[in-house]
């Protein structure tokens, strides 16, 4: 791994494709990590943050550290498919993030896993452990070169949640209509521990499919999953999430939207499971359909397995209420420009529960990722 | 000046008929008041002027400062000046009031709202509104006091006021009915009020008034007049009563 000091350092070529991503420059970032292909060519964390996180990669740290072994496919099983097996037998590489004990991180991190070879199967495996007390906000982004096809992305995120500490982590993939991909994620949380998990996909991709699961062990342990999918030429989108709520008085809420148009077909999934006492849930699914050529299901799943546990779901699935595009049309909008407000407005990033200076930054990377 | 023309319109909702031969003139600068029981049509009437597409015109026209609008869409007619609140608007997920005032105020979201502008969202207790999407958990009386203001930031020469003082407790109703009043001199539009209360009358300053029962419109009168008969005898007496202006509006 050549890691350089500098953003600069890494191709020209590249860091335009990222900047069109979203990915700014790294003054206004707690941290950098680019991974191209099959290795990590840049990993800084900016000196502002230093002492409160570290970054690395992944084989890197494991040669830093030997406990860090005690993480490896502890939360994701090394068997659990064909994609876990192929990353298990060998990886390139991916980000060891560590924020440390009582750290706060209030700037997004940016992890940028691209692929730019053709015909290439990305192999990652990413850990991230979120020490005791800490609070962190990480925002990653996952991309590819403009002309590359047929490539395939296997990433493994393991997510350590300690004691008290609070981890909001939010994923933007941004792949090609030719692209496979296949993340396969788990967090563990300990007790008082909040994971809150936000996955966005706006692009065009030829097939994404992911099911992660938070396990809620501690007590008071909470989890939530917010997800803003846009499905547009021809995509396939199977995107589930997956709360095990084994901690007493554990809680998860998720919530997604999905819009599905241009043949794309979006299949929402989501388990809640209360194993412990005084669990709580509640998932919530919004789908718009915009021509009949496409397709949304929303399979919700819900599980109790002691008598003080509560879970709800509402889900709702369908068109663009007229009467909501004629009243936006009776304050001077024409149908298209009444359509795309909703249609923005269903994408609204709020629901993600980011402070406010994340929130404009998702906002400006859905506002890059909305333009093509 | 005409500002608009009914003529003889009849209007069918979900194959029911509503409206069966309406015809009325509302001249430039005057306000009208409009009564009428529950499920008499006064939605319906308000909602073939504005154009919404689910009440289908069957033979009449209406008039809009002389052009004939009966074949136009809603955003034509919106853009042409005629402006709506609604008794019941929907709920959208996602569009902030922000940014909804400020497309009605023709400006797009990244621009700020003048200092004018601002004085009105605070005088209209909205403020804390601004960043919450529109009509998404909103009271009653929140609901008209927004749509009230989208309306007056449309500036628009036709107001068509669905029951704006429904739901609205005391101090609201005389803030929402003042501005509109305020609005329509300095403006010299024209307004269209909708209401079951004769509350409203002490600050809007209607011309006439008039009963819409069984699909046509009766009585062309004195609102407040209509009003106290409409206390005394309900609507069917106050028909009978005779009591009216020989003319039109």
């Amino acid at each position: 791994m050549a890691n350089k000091d500098e953003l600069t350092s890494i191709p020209h070529k590249i860091l335009e494709e990222a900047y069109k991503a979203g990915v700014s420059s790294e003054k206004e970032r707690a941290g950098t990590f680019f991974h191209i292909d099959q290795a990590t060519i840049y990993s800084k964390v900016n000196e502002v943050f230093k002492g409160k996180i570290e970054l690395m990669d992944i084989k890197d740290a494991l040669q830093k550290y030997s406990w860090l072994n005690e993480y490896m496919w502890k939360a994701v099983p090394r068997d659990q498919d064909e994609f876990t097996r192929k990353v298990a037998e060998s990886f390139s590489g991916g980000y060891f993030m560590r924020i440390l004990p009582d750290a706060e991180i209030t700037f997004p991190l940016q992890a940028c896993l691209m692929i730019t070879q053709k015909n290439l199967e990305q192999r990652v495996h990413n850990v991230i452990i979120a020490e005791e007390e800490s609070k962190a906000h990480i925002i990653t982004s996952c991309l590819q070169h403009s002309t590359v096809e047929n490539a395939a992305h296997l990433g493994i995120s393991e997510i350590y949640v300690k004691k008290g500490a609070s981890l909001n982590f939010t994923m933007v993939h941004q792949w090609k209509e030719k692209t496979i991909v296949r993340p396969r994620s788990a967090t563990m949380i300990e007790d008082k521990g909040t994971f809150v998990s936000n996955y966005i996909c706006l692009k065009p991709v030829r097939d994404v499919q992911m099911y992660p699961i938070a396990y809620c062990n501690g007590e008071d342990s909470k989890v939530s999953f917010n997800s803003i999918l846009y499905g547009h030429k021809n995509s396939l989108l199977d995107i589930g999430s997956k709360a095990i709520l084994n901690g007493k008085g554990s809680k998860a809420e998720m919530i997604s939207r999905a819009i599905t148009r241009e043949g794309s077909k979006i299949i929402v999934r989501g388990l809640i499971e209360g194993n412990g006492p005084e669990c709580k849930g509640h998932l919530e699914c919004k789908g718009l359909i915009i021509n009949d050529e496409s397709f949304i299901q929303s399979i919700p799943e819900l599980v109790a397995r002691k008598k003080g546990v509560e879970i709800t779901h509402e889900a709702a699935v369908g068109k663009i209420s007229e009467k909501e595009i004629v009243y936006l049309m009776t304050r001077r909008l024409s149908r298209d420009q009444a359509v795309s407000l909703i249609i923005r407005g269903f994408m609204d990033v709020s629901i993600m529960g980011l402070p406010e200076s994340l929130n404009s930054e998702i906002s400006r990377i859905i506002e890059i990722a909305a333009r093509t | 000046m005409n500002v608009l023309e009914v003529k003889d319109l009849r209007v069918k909702v979900e194959n029911k008929m509503i409206l069966n031969g309406v015809s009325f003139d509302l001249k430039s600068g005057e306000s009208h008041v409009l009564f009428g029981p529950n499920g008499s049509g006064k939605t319906t009437l308000i909602s073939a002027i504005i154009g919404l597409p689910s009440y289908e015109v069957l033979s009449g026209k209406i008039f809009f400062m002389g052009n004939d609008i009966t074949a136009k869409s809603v955003e034509e007619r919106s853009k042409m000046g005629i402006a709506v609140s609604f008794q019941n608007p929907p709920e959208i997920t996602g569009v902030k009031l922000a940014d909804l005032l400020k497309l009605c105020l023709g400006k797009t979201p990244k621009e700020d709202f003048g200092g004018e502008e601002e004085s009105l969202i605070e005088a209209f207790k909205l403020t804390d509104f601004l960043n919450r999407d529109t009509n998404v958990g909103f009271s009653g009386g929140e609901r008209k006091r927004s749509e009230i203001l989208q309306l007056i930031f449309l500036k628009p020469k036709l107001l068509l006021l669905d029951e704006p003082d429904s739901g609205v407790d005391v101090e609201s109703l005389k803030l929402i009915t003042n501005e509109i009043q305020r609005y329509v001199e300095n403006s010299g539009s024209s307004a269209l009020v909708i209401t079951h209360k004769g509350d409203i009358l002490d600050y809007v300053k209607a011309k006439y008034g008039c009963v819409l029962l069984d699909g046509t419109i009766h009585c062309f009168s004195n609102p407040k007049r209509i009003y106290e008969n409409i206390k005394r005898e309900g609507y069917e007496g106050c028909i009978k009563c005779e009591e009216r202006t020989t003319e039109r509006w």
